[in-house]
């Protein structure tokens, strides 16, 4: 069954296919209930093949599947090919699992939208190019994915490009992503330098033969291409201004798949960064940094999205610093429980927005948890995961990243701790602020100007329709569950680790700590996320405004978009323009115009004697010329 | 014919003797006469020279294909040749032939000249119209064509006539400013050409006692060293101003913004590859030591293009000036892979040409469809016209991708090999050709931004944007399902190409490193001329189909102060 590995990503590819040609004439809902049975069809497939790699031996999980050569010259050669080994089916599996949610969720979020099907078109698309990255069989079929999810992002956040911000917000992703991916691109040259190849398997073997700043260079270059994909320092901004996209894309793009993919590539060349030790403590520290940066942010805010925005900064972030500390596992186990519970936040959140009538501002809010019993509900299991409360899946994976951290050097940990504590503390006031206190909007409110929503009738939020109330309680499911599947104090528990041992190897903590630290370590991580929670509720229980709690650097996230849009963005225009007027106009170009008129004016003073056309004139200049340089050149050639 | 540098391969029977049919010549004449015969027509006859001139084109395109299907796949040397003399005592004779570097670009040709005849006709005077385009399409694959350098030179030199009289005649204000600029700029430089052909051809008598025209025999000829840089410069002006290459650019964004579309559709497309194509040809064929002593410094007249093209692309408010600029961006990343001289950069470069004139025809195809409905080129004119017109928008995006180098569509492909090929001998210049990446994306993203999204403002008594018609999305069907293709899987076009490309590395190769020997005479397959990757630990000489390796002096000494392991 593991041959039928190939529908995986198809099916989505034959989805789009099918909306691209027809997507109109099927319409709304239609258009929608297929995108989403491809997407559910793939995820079907994924469980049969994962199943099927499941019942081989450990040793044997790693299939490799060539379907063609997709371009070679030279010596180098590109195949089209995926290749199955744990690591990218558990990335498919969750990959086609929350897609199939938030697809069905869309069609409920998307119902009076007027592009609807041009929506699921992009968003199976979305599916088949991040099915691609993370089944690939090489370097360069997964940045073909790679650039393929980059784009589809950039079509998502510019989807109301009538609205101006949204246009600006998907040109921006897509410029700080190229940025990355120029990294990525080098260090692919570099890895065909030193390898000749680009397949994963093949590289690997030959890493022996590479050298050791070679290899620091593309495990650092690779990096650079995670910091733009999965928006750490310095290139985070702009996935606070891509959450003018559409809600499900903020879901299923920029918190549970899209972003998380330089997490994913950085586990699978663990081979690499086992060997550069020096390069993946700068990814940690740089992922450690990013985690605090960001909960900070998220302190801040008081846009609904941008909250969760900056909290999956600080969330990713968390996941490099364990890619970073050699713990690959970790780095998936919170992939996927943050893709649970980030996806249920954004989902609750778009619940809320559609219940507000687009306005996202929290602190018009309040007192909702009432009138929307299940999105209150299943946001709160959100937030207590986020948060680390056990037992809720955080709890589990985050506390595995921290405890890495302190094997590599405790002042990581100090810095994954408080974002810890900062985490469970602003979802808390999110929570506080939009579903409890009182209510700080009114039914018979203006209603804020959407999209071309129709406008003007009064507010009476409620929990939306079964589309999207499902995918809510399966994802609170899976948020406060999903930490099972990987549980610290005995071997046997440590389900997902011994799954992935083939592809990342054992973890490095078995011997590192004993089960009672594990056990302290547990407590110290429920006491700071108990901790957080609290603080939360006795700040933000009574109030709705705390100007000293909210600093304007932290809700400008440091300043960090604004420097670089000062120092990068407006230093280029001034250059490009003064290159534009000055260099091109008067040098380059000048210089031409110059040699035209200093021909021009010789040519009048030459009139005087020659009195002929000029076009004689410069045909005898040629003749003469040609004469007489070939002249010279037989003398000196011969 | 003699013996010739690429003789062995040519006379292996590839040809299968006499062609039954000539088809390179017809290439040539098949438009040349469908001109004479559309000057016939009087002048009110419009349908019938439109249909003269698309019933040409296509045929043209046909004659293409026959010459695709008969193409041998596998063979480096000159395929189909058709050899007649013409000038005998001078040695000038119309010999022409196909080979993997020319044949796509004579096919592309062959797809862009009906397409821009049917997506950018004149209204005025359509006779004269259609009679300079099909005159030029018979310049131009007469010149991809040529195996003589004379013959050559007046196919490249006859280019310049039509594209003269359709930006005079058919162009927008400044069109007198542009083609005499157009004009002189490349007639000037060509004289330099002139100039190289004639003493090259009296070196290589005085040599032989021969007098030839003829590429392949003029390869063998023997250079000093600064005759082989001066004639080397004398050709390299006449392609760099062409192709342009910077600095030697500027009469192009004149040239491209002022031409009637079907002109900038040319220009672009096939014209500038003229010059890129004369490089390969001609400076890698004829003069491979220079070619290596200077590869350096047009290695950085590249880069420094494909930056400065986007520089200066992102503040053009022009949307064609913007695709002139971004064009010398495009160009840039051609000339690095020619230069670079590797396997995987000379294929990528000339799969590249082609994927060039394929997604800047359907831009100015595309700009010109957005002309004809609000009649300016200025985007700052321009918004929102993604909400009345989303198709023609899709479009736009899938051609602005396939240029800005997504995987998947076209352009990757080529600047992949490029690049990758170029990391191998000259890594610092692939570096910074790889920034070009990021330019292009910020200069076309935030163009498209300004012209398609955003609100429509309505202006009073103007009509909203017309969404794409069908004949105009039957015009750009072909260009957009090439674009896709030859992302998807361009390996069959690149299986034709690297034979060709591998000979002539190796023909530079021992040029520029005469000690290495030669082994029998240059095969085909795949061959990369060097020895790379510290992987392989010991320095390999094999020729053939084993190892596929052959080492190259240049490559070895940067090997092992790059082996630092």
């Amino acid at each position: 069954m593991i041959h039928a590995a190939f529908l995986i990503p198809i099916l989505p590819l034959a989805g789009f296919a099918v909306l691209f040609s027809l997507g109109r004439r099927l319409g709304n809902p239609l258009a929608g209930w297929l995108a989403t049975a491809m997407v559910a069809a793939s995820f079907v497939v994924t469980v049969i093949v994962f199943v099927a790699l499941f019942q081989q031996a450990p040793a044997h999980r790693e299939f490799t599947q060539s379907w063609f050569t997709w371009f070679g010259a030279g010596r180098l050669r590109v195949g089209a090919g995926i290749l199955v080994d744990p690591l990218s089916m558990t990335m498919a599996a969750f990959i086609t699992g929350v897609s199939s949610l938030i697809h069905l969720y869309s069609i409920g979020y998307m119902k009076h939208d007027e592009q609807f099907p041009k929506f699921f078109t992009y968003l199976n698309l979305f599916v088949f190019a991040m099915l691609m990255l993370v089944l690939a069989d090489n370097f360069v079929l997964s940045f073909f994915g790679w650039e393929g999810v980059g784009v589809c992002s950039y079509f998502l956040i510019a989807f109301w490009f009538e609205r101006d911000e949204a246009a600006s917000a998907g040109k921006k992703a897509m410029i700080f992503n190229r940025i990355g991916d120029a990294g990525f691109l080098v260090a692919l040259f570099l890895i065909f330098e030193r390898t000749g190849s680009f397949e994963y398997t093949t590289v690997f073997s030959r890493l022996g033969h590479v050298g050791t700043p070679s290899l620091v260079a593309i495990a650092l270059l690779l990096f650079l291409g995670a910091v733009g994909k999965s928006a750490q320092i310095p290139l985070f901004p702009w996935l606070a201004d891509a959450m003018a996209g559409p809600t499900p894309v903020s879901a299923l793009i920029h918190a549970a798949t899209m972003v998380t993919a330089g997490v994913y590539l950085m586990c699978r060349i663990n081979p690499i960064l086992h060997l550069t030790p020096d390069a993946a403590h700068v990814i940690a520290w740089v992922g450690a940094v990013t985690a605090f940066v960001g909960a900070t942010s998220a302190c801040a805010q008081n846009d609904i999205k941008k909250v969760l925005a900056y909290s999956t900064v600080s969330q990713l972030g968390y996941m490099f610093l364990a890619a970073g500390s050699g713990a690959y596992v970790a780095a998936i186990f919170l992939m996927l429980t943050h893709a649970f519970y980030k996806a249920l936040l954004f989902l609750g959140s778009g619940s809320v927005i559609h219940a507000m009538d687009e306005d996202q501002d929290i602190k018009n809010m309040g007192g909702l948890a009432r009138l929307m019993p299940i999105t209150g509900v299943t946001f709160l299991i959100g937030w207590f995961s986020i948060a680390g409360v056990p037992p809720f899946s955080g709890f589990w994976s985050k506390g595995d990243v921290l405890q890495n951290a302190w094997a590599v050097t405790p002042a990581l940990w100090v810095i994954g701790a408080v974002s810890a504590l900062l985490t469970a503390y602003y979802m808390g006031r999110e929570y506080f602020l939009v579903f409890l206190g009182e209510r700080r909007w009114t039914e018979a409110r203006p209603v804020a100007d959407g999209h071309g929503k129709e406008l003007g009738h009064g507010l009476h939020p409620h929990d939306p329709s079964w589309h999207m109330s499902l995918p809510l309680v399966v994802l609170a499911t899976l948020a406060a569950l999903g930490g099972f599947i990987d549980l610290p104090f005995h071997p046997n528990l440590v389900f997902l680790e011994r799954w992935l041992d083939p592809v990342v190897g054992p973890s490095l903590l078995q011997t590192h700590f004993s089960v009672g630290q594990e056990w302290l370590f547990s407590v110290v991580d429920a006491v700071i996320a108990v901790t957080g929670v609290l603080v939360a509720a006795s700040v933000w229980r009574a109030s709705s405004s705390r100007p000293a709690l909210e600093p304007r650097f932290l809700f400008m996230a440091w300043f960090v978009d604004r420097g670089e849009d000062r120092l990068v963005a407006r230093t280029s225009t001034a250059l490009a323009n003064f290159t534009a007027t000055v260099v091109e106009s008067r040098i380059v170009d000048g210089a031409v115009n110059g040699v035209a008129d200093l021909t021009r004016w010789s040519g009048e003073r030459l009139r005087r004697i020659q009195s002929g056309y000029v076009r004689n004139y410069a045909l005898g200049l040629v003749a003469g010329l040609v004469v007489l340089v070939a002249y010279v050149l037989v003398r000196v050639g011969s | 014919m003699t013996a010739s540098a690429f003789g062995p391969i040519l006379t292996a029977g590839i040809t299968g003797g006499q062609q039954a049919f000539p088809f390179l010549t017809a290439l040539v004449l098949v438009p040349a006469g469908a001109a004479v015969l559309v000057m016939l027509l009087p002048r009110s006859a419009t349908w019938a020279i439109r249909a003269a001139g698309m019933a040409a084109t296509l045929a043209v395109l046909g004659i293409a294909a026959a010459v695709l299907d008969q193409f041998q796949a596998g063979f480096g040397g000159y395929q189909m040749v058709s050899e007649h003399p013409w000038i005998a005592p001078l040695g000038i004779s119309w010999t022409l032939g196909v080979d993997g570097i020319s044949l796509f670009l004579v096919l592309m040709s062959a797809v862009l000249f009906p397409v821009a005849l049917a997506g950018a006709t004149a209204r005025e005077n359509p006779k004269s119209f259609t009679a300079w385009v099909l005159f030029l399409e018979a310049a131009c694959l007469g010149s991809f064509l040529s195996i003589d350098v004379l013959l050559f030179f007046l196919f490249f030199e006859a280019t310049l006539v039509p594209v003269y009289f359709l930006i005079a005649g058919w162009g927008h204000e400044r069109r007198g400013y542009a083609a005499t600029k157009f004009f002189l700029y490349t007639f000037a430089a060509s004289a330099f050409m002139l100039v190289g052909i004639v003493s090259l051809v009296f070196i290589h008598q005085g040599q032989t006692g021969v007098t030839t025209f003829d590429i392949r025999e003029l390869a063998s000829t023997h250079l000093s060293g600064t005759a082989d840089i001066v004639l080397f410069l004398s050709f390299t002006a006449a392609f760099a101003v062409k192709a342009p290459v910077f600095p030697f650019h500027t009469w192009s964004p004149d040239a491209y913004g002022e031409s009637p579309a079907a002109g900038s559709v040319l220009l672009a497309g096939v014209m500038a590859k003229l010059g890129t194509y004369g490089i390969i040809r001609f400076d890698l064929g004829l003069f491979p030591h220079a070619v290596v002593v200077l590869a350096p410094l047009l290695l950085t007249l590249g880069v420094v293009g494909i930056i400065y093209g986007g520089i200066v692309a992102a503040v053009q408010h022009d949307l064609k000036r913007l695709v002139a600029y971004s064009s010398l961006a495009h160009l840039g990343f051609i000339v690095v892979g020619l230069f670079a001289l590797t396997g995987e950069s000379l294929s990528g470069a000339v799969l590249q040409m082609v994927n060039h004139g394929i997604y800047t025809a359907a831009l100015f195809l595309l700009i010109a469809m957005i002309y004809r409905r609000r009649g300016t080129f200025a985007i700052p004119k321009l918004k929102g016209l993604q909400s009345s017109a989303p198709v023609l928008a899709a479009v736009f995006t899938v051609v602005m991708l396939a240029s800005i180098g997504v995987p998947g569509l076209n352009g990757f492909v080529g600047e992949f090999l490029i690049l990758s090929g170029t990391f191998l001998t000259h890594r610092w210049w692939a570096v910074a050709a790889t920034g070009g990446v990021v330019v292009a994306a910020a200069y076309f993203l935030w163009a498209y931004q300004r012209v398609f999204h955003g609100k429509a403002e309505p202006v009073t008594g103007e009509a909203p944007f017309a969404e794409m018609t069908w004949r105009e999305a039957l015009v750009l069907a072909p260009l957009v399902v090439l674009i896709v293709a030859l992302g998807v899987y361009p390996q069959p076009v690149l299986e034709r190409i690297t034979p060709s490309v591998d000979a002539l590395v190796l023909h530079v190769e021992q040029a520029a490193h005469p000690r290495i020997p030669l082994a029998g005479q240059p095969v085909s397959g795949t061959l990369a001329a060097r020895t790379s990757t510290a992987y392989s630990s010991s320095v390999t000489l094999q020729l053939g189909t084993g190892g596929e390796r052959v080492p190259a002096t240049r490559a070895t000494g940067r090997e092992t102060k790059g082996a630092r392991t």
